[in-house]
């Protein structure tokens, strides 16, 4: 219980230091993550002015927009500009629709988020047991599944897998719902609260929508499942492996402990920190995975968004829509750190 | 002397892609009410025989013996299930460094009531107030805040203590000490030995100590098992360890400095091939 | 008789000189890997692919250009279309074997700009230390906190869509784990004696650098390289499939999913075989991958 870190030259507590480097480095990642966007947005070859105006346009009405825009000044103010907007959540508007993009993104967002979770939390449930079970039963029969369901979800296309599970489940065996959110009798039925279909419906107390979203839900959220499966239980498994052979484990099975006990009770709780971060690190990867999972489902969410952007050379949409999964992607890593806090009496 | 523990012809053998490995090869002792040693270089096997007893080596690894016969019970004909019962309660163990033997993600505190209600089934106050009591007999000041505290917030020695608290909280009639002193400062090595000698006579148990520290051994101990490559090379009293007989117990005692016979050189030990494949002397009493 | 000395010489323990131990050690690496079925399954297949891609014009039945309304969206097991033909009546067979020069096309960029990209960028930073370390390691930080695909997606949009921009896409967004992994393995031989004795007989930083750090980086980037294989064509696919890979009408496996998508429903093995053909090449370098490791580093397995 003695306070090692004093060394004198720092009279500020331990705990600032370190809340001020870690909120120093979250600034500069995320100020580096706009400065790629921009620089990104600035070597596109569309004209952006052009892209507003249209070709026709006069010269006069050409200029007052590049002034506008502020394009006649320097690069460094340009970007304080953008960074301006960005913190104000202005990402421009949509050339597609004229609309903000921000509202954009906050009405589509909620789409890829169900999605996303349920993915993640059917990759848990299973994920998490069948690596434990693996690394318990090192070399077994399920040991080998597990190798196997892991290494097929490693190389395999995910749109792909859509495909084919759309081919068998919804067109051969008709046992989901296809593509979308809802059948189309069901869409803007129940009114939106969350934005997250199966909240909304189970609010509104509409158990056929909530049935019908889930049978278009599952199949999506399936697939995002599996490929997070893949990945958890490899994690999970060697930090299992890690931890049995710890000679903590030893102790456990001296007192007496039954085996399962040994595992749950004490190899596991030692490996939520490690966990957590993997945990956090899939969901981010299954908010891009859903970008080509969401194509093949018409799955109304960013994914689909930017993708329509893209291919229509909407560059403040696609931007304004990488901004903000970038952002994403930092404040689960931050999540995560915050978590490990709380797990790991040795990291407080 | 009544007989605990009876241990005939056992072997500890591991597969692997050479061959089978032989870690322990035969070895036979008893242990009544007594502080026996077993002494031998890394790789003899005494940490083999402990955990064999116990019967925690896992597989691949395969335990093979005649019996282990716990008070006339044999221990290899038992379930796993049954085997529980056994371990903590009636055999248990105290492991060498703390600072891995003790699970980094619980408190003190919830790590000696487990260890204690996995045997008796008591309340929860019931088994903190026993826990507090029996961190006060392994000398540990402030038990109410060590039980709170963390492994990491404790010195090796400290840790060793709660180490020993943990596993004669169930009361055990046998304690196998797997090197437990050896990765402690020298400084409290004597303080937790003591401790642990105290509780072992009052408590009239059977100990097990393993070690690779000869003199250590022949200071703490009433008999010596002496090992080596998976053999039992030598039986002796331990006050009478230095007229032992085996050459490699005589090198062992040579390459040591002593106080009372200085030598300009120490000896080195030289191995004889032959000691590996004579056959392992027989402990028993 | 000359193949058991020969196998004797390679297996020596008391190696002549600097080429036999290399050799010898080369060989024993060997040994392991071969045990390994799973990896060597892996290794049948890419050099069965790289055979494929070389000899395209031989082992395909049709020209993959050439269209023929009459006989569009053909079935498996069509005279003459062993896989059938798709929407415009092209044969999907030799589709895919052209594709597969496609596919090595893209890993053989991919693997060639990424990991030296990296490799520079980890070994000055670990070299150098002290700030130049410190802006380094953040800008590498800063591409790792970004999702990858979508970075690569707006990279795409930015440059346009095309074989060499998705390559260059991909490399951009793949290139700091292995800066990383350069920067570690360069601080742990960065202090150690030898470089110190090197030093002492006057190699300048370049020397040192290129001479002695690259060559030790290069057994863990090479497995970690064989591991990424694998996602460099799931993410090649993808942007293929989205329209921003190669273009119509080239044959590449992504887009040909893309085409068949339309018709998955009734004609489905028009996107199932390109498919099959990612998967079956993914999975090929992931047993190899994880061959290699056990060979090349056999602390990181498990």
């Amino acid at each position: 219980m003695t306070d090692n870190n004093g060394e004198g030259r720092l009279s500020l507590p331990p705990w600032i230091k370190t809340t001020v480097l870690t909120i120093g480095s979250i600034a500069v990642t995320m100020l580096g993550l706009l400065f790629i966007t921009f620089i990104i947005g600035r070597v596109m070859p569309i004209d952006p002015v052009l892209a507003i105006v249209g070709e026709r346009a006069s010269q006069s009405t050409y200029d007052a927009v590049y002034l506008e825009l502020g394009l006649d000044k320097p690069l460094v103010v340009q970007f304080l500009y953008y960074l301006w907007d960005v913190l104000h959540l202005d990402f421009g508007t949509s050339l597609l629709n004229a609309r903000p993009v921000s509202e954009d993104i906050a009405r589509v967002f909620p789409a890829t988020l169900e999605l996303a979770t349920l993915g993640i939390f059917i990759g848990i449930v299973l994920g998490v047991p069948l690596g434990v079970l693996a690394a318990v039963r090192k070399g077994s029969w399920i040991d080998q599944i597990a190798r196997v369901l892991a290494l097929v979800g490693y190389s395999m296309p995910i749109f792909w897998l859509g495909l084919m599970g759309l081919l068998i489940f919804y067109g051969i065996l008709g046992w989901v719902g296809g593509p979308g959110r809802v059948g189309i009798f069901y869409v803007d039925v129940v009114p939106s609260v969350t934005g997250l279909i199966l909240v909304d419906a189970a609010i509104d107390g509409n158990w056929n929508v909530f049935k019908d979203a889930f049978s278009h839900i599952i199949l999506p959220a399936s697939l995002l499942g599996y490929f997070s499966l893949a990945y958890i239980s490899r994690m999970t498994r060697s930090f299992m492996l890690e931890q049995l052979s710890a000679e903590y484990v030893t102790t456990a099975r001296v007192k007496g402990m039954s085996e399962w006990d040994v595992v749950w009770k004490h190899a596991f709780k030692n490996i939520r920190v490690q966990l957590i971060t993997v945990i956090a690190l899939s969901y981010a990867n299954l908010l891009e995975g859903s970008v080509l999972t969401e194509i093949i489902f018409s799955w109304p969410g960013i994914g689909s968004y930017i993708t329509t952007a893209l291919l229509s050379a909407d560059m403040n949409a696609v931007l304004g829509g990488t901004v903000v999964v970038g952002l994403i992607f930092i404040l689960l890593n931050i999540f995560s750190d915050l978590l490990y806090k709380v797990f790991d009496p040795r990291a407080r | 002397m009544d007989k605990l523990l009876d241990i005939e012809n056992l072997w500890v053998k591991f597969p692997t892609r050479q061959g089978v490995f032989d870690a322990v090869r035969g070895v036979s002792f008893t242990l009544g009410r007594e502080r026996l040693g077993i002494v031998g270089e890394s790789g003899s096997g005494k940490s083999m025989t402990g955990r064999a007893i116990l019967r925690l080596i896992r597989p691949p690894g395969i335990v093979d013996a005649d019996h282990i016969s716990l008070e006339g019970v044999d221990l290899l004909k038992k379930s796993e299930k049954e085997m529980r019962a056994v371990r903590g309660q009636r055999i248990s163990m105290v492991m060498q460094d703390p600072k891995f033997s003790l699970n980094p993600v619980m408190t003190i505190g919830n790590q000696i009531i487990e260890a204690y209600r996995l045997h008796s089934k008591t309340s929860k106050s019931a088994a903190y107030a026993k826990s507090l009591e029996m961190l006060e007999a392994v000398s540990i000041r402030d038990p109410e805040r060590v039980m709170r505290a963390y492994p990491h917030e404790m010195s090796g020695g400290m840790g060793q203590r709660i180490m020993i608290a943990m596993m004669l909280i169930p009361n055990p009639e046998i304690l196998i000490a797997d090197e437990p002193t050896s990765a402690l400062d020298v400084s409290v090595q004597r303080q937790v030995l003591d401790i642990m000698d105290k509780l072992v006579k009052e408590r009239g148990m059977g100990l097990i100590f393993i070690s690779h520290d000869l003199n250590l051994v022949a200071d703490f101990c009433d008999r010596v098992l002496i090992m080596y490559a998976g053999r039992i090379v030598e039986v002796c009293r331990a006050d009478k360890l230095h007229e032992a007989k085996h050459p490699y117990t005589q090198g062992l005692l040579n390459s040591l400095p002593r106080l009372d016979a200085p030598k300009d050189r120490l000896d080195v030990l030289k191995r004889d091939p032959v000691w590996s494949e004579a056959p392992s002397v027989s402990g028993r009493t | 008789m000359a193949d058991q000395t020969l196998k004797e010489w390679l297996l020596t323990d008391t190696p002549t000189s600097r080429r036999h131990a290399k050799l010898s050690a080369l060989y024993t690496g060997w040994l392991t890997f071969r045990s390994n079925t799973m990896a060597m399954i892996g290794l049948g297949i890419l050099v069965l692919l790289i055979v494929i891609a070389a000899a395209a014009p031989i082992l395909s039945p049709h020209d993959p250009f050439v269209q023929d309304l009459g006989n569009r969206l053909a079935p498996l097991g069509t005279e003459g279309h062993i896989f059938g033909t798709d929407s415009l009546g092209r044969d999907i067979l030799s589709r895919l074997i052209y594709g597969a020069r496609i596919t090595l096309y893209i890993v053989a960029l991919v693997a060639l700009i990424a990991p030296v990209a990296g490799l520079l960028v980890g070994t000055v930073s670990g070299y150098a230390g002290g700030w130049v370390d410190v802006v380094l390691m953040r800008i590498t930080d800063i591409f790792l906190a970004f999702p990858r695909l979508v970075l690569a997606l707006a990279f795409v949009a930015a440059l346009g869509a095309g074989i060499e921009n998705a390559v260059l896409a991909i490399s951009l967004t793949a290139w700091p784990p292995y800066a990383r992994i350069a920067r570690a393995e360069t601080l742990t031989i960065r202090s150690s004696d030898y470089i110190a004795a090197i030093r002492l007989q006057g190699a300048g930083a370049l020397r040192i650098i290129t001479k002695h750090i690259w060559p030790l980086c290069i057994s863990s980037l090479i497995v970690r390289v064989t591991l990424d294989m694998a996602g460099i064509i799931l993410a090649a696919a993808g942007l293929g499939f989205l329209g921003l890979g190669a273009q119509p009408p080239s044959p590449e496996w992504g887009a040909m999913i893309s085409e068949g998508r339309r018709f998955i429903l009734d004609h489905w093995w028009v996107a199932t075989m390109p498919g099959l053909a990612i998967f079956t090449v993914s999975l090929a370098f992931n047993l190899l991958g994880d061959g290699l490791r056990d060979v090349l580093d056999p602390k990181a397995g498990e």
